[in-house]
């Protein structure tokens, strides 16, 4: 066995497309964690949801709209959704680190998920 | 209102933890706890365990991936054997009768805790023969163990079979709605014999896109409620990026020893379930 006495993680072992990837997610967190908390935060200090009643905007379009009107219930579910984009984002950026490295084996695969998955909220509708 | 949204954080923040140290979705934590603790609505705690999965999965994957224990070809390719296995499970659905699904699932769960408690002394895979197909879609990968303090090297192995068992994973979680977390790391773990830390690390980056796949439907049903699931999302966030950090740390005996009970419970439940027996 070689002995290895590294500080330092070896460069080889996540290279750069990686690191884009991890990136990618990184921003995708911070932006929904924020506008999460705003929403949150918002909520708590006026009391007010910007709804009538429990209820709270279930469709895209009224989502986009209470967030842009700065209601909290509708920045909350903005946040929540940009959370979910997040993963689909993730696949959508693999397979453009996967062509920079012309991998073409994997552009097919991570292509081939991508669309699956593009194909699953038809099925589970 | 607030110390309740906080007493959510906190859990939360525990489940996040456990979900990234052990690749589950942290929705065998959160939909108890909401249901139990809070008196939440099931429809509303499933809803919220989806975002914990989703919140779980990005959370980790920064870290895990920053530091090379995820393998993304491995993932990217068994995510095509799950995001096919759940649009089977949404067509099946209608027409075979979940309990046999979930007795039968349940069987194989408590037959794999089985096989990992076999490996419960064994921290690294050691030699495994490469399956043909490995070599050709490159699985093969290293990375650096914290806790042994060394650059591990591992190969894939039975890469037909942890397919199959992937498209199961992606079956359950289709049909039944249920984090198919468990099945993944098992797939990977115990069929194509990675190490532990990878098979949990990727089985973490593979679960946002399941549970993206179906989050939408929930959306438009109202069962993402933003009261509750704020704080679900903010406190898995948390949890999930402290678990990414001491999961590193931690020996995969360690982690393995959390693991098993965790998969005799979600088994005998599935089992249970699958007999008809409510609680």
């Amino acid at each position: 066995m070689v002995e290895q006495q590294q500080t330092k993680f070896p460069q080889h072992a996540v290279n750069k497309a990686e690191l884009f990837v991890s990136y990618a997610l990184r921003v995708g967190v911070l932006l929904s964690a924020t506008v999460i908390l705003i929403g949150l935060i918002s909520f708590f200090l006026t009391g007010e949801s910007g709804y009538t009643g429990h209820s709270y905007p279930t469709q895209i379009k009224d989502i986009l709209e209470g967030a842009l009107a700065f209601k909290p219930f509708g920045v909350i579910m903005l946040g929540l959704l940009l959370l979910i984009l997040t993963p689909v984002f993730r696949v959508g950026v693999s397979i453009w680190v996967f062509i920079l490295e012309k991998d073409w084996l994997y552009t097919g695969i991570s292509t081939i998920v991508f669309l699956i998955l593009c194909s699953s909220f038809f099925f589970g509708k | 209102m607030e110390i309740v949204a906080l007493k959510i954080l906190l859990i939360a923040i525990l489940a996040g933890i456990m979900g990234s140290i052990l690749g589950l979705g942290g929705g065998i934590i959160m939909t108890p706890a909401l249901t139990f603790l809070f008196g939440v609505d099931i429809q509303y705690a499933i809803g919220a365990s989806l975002i914990s999965v989703i919140a779980t999965s990005s959370g980790a994957a920064i870290a895990y991936i920053r530091d090379g224990i995820t393998n993304i070809r491995v993932g990217m390719f068994l995510e095509i054997a799950t995001t096919v296995g759940a649009i089977t499970g949404a067509i099946i659905g209608g027409l075979i009768a979940p309990n046999v699904l979930y007795f039968i699932f349940g069987v194989f769960i408590i037959y794999s805790a089985i096989l990992m408690l076999k490996k419960v002394k064994q921290e690294l895979p050691g030699e495994v023969i490469e399956h043909p197909m490995a070599k050709t879609l490159n699985l093969q990968g290293e990375y650096y163990d914290k806790a042994l303090n060394k650059q591990v090297s591992y190969k894939a192995a039975n890469v037909f079979s942890g397919f199959g068992v992937m498209y199961g994973a992606g079956v359950i979680s289709g049909l039944l709605g249920i984090g198919s977390g468990s099945f993944k790391v098992m797939a990977m773990d115990v069929f194509m014999k990675l190490p532990l830390k990878v098979s949990s690390a990727t089985s973490n980056f593979m679960m946002g896109v399941t549970g993206a796949a179906s989050a939408a439907i929930y959306i438009y049903r109202g069962d993402i409620n933003p009261i509750i699931s704020a704080p679900v999302a903010l406190g898995v966030l948390i949890g999930s990026t402290i678990g990414a950090r001491l999961m590193q740390k931690l020996k995969s005996k360690t982690i393995r020893k959390l693991f098993i009970p965790i998969l005799l419970y979600v088994g005998i439940q599935m089992i249970l379930e699958g007999l008809g027996v409510k609680f």
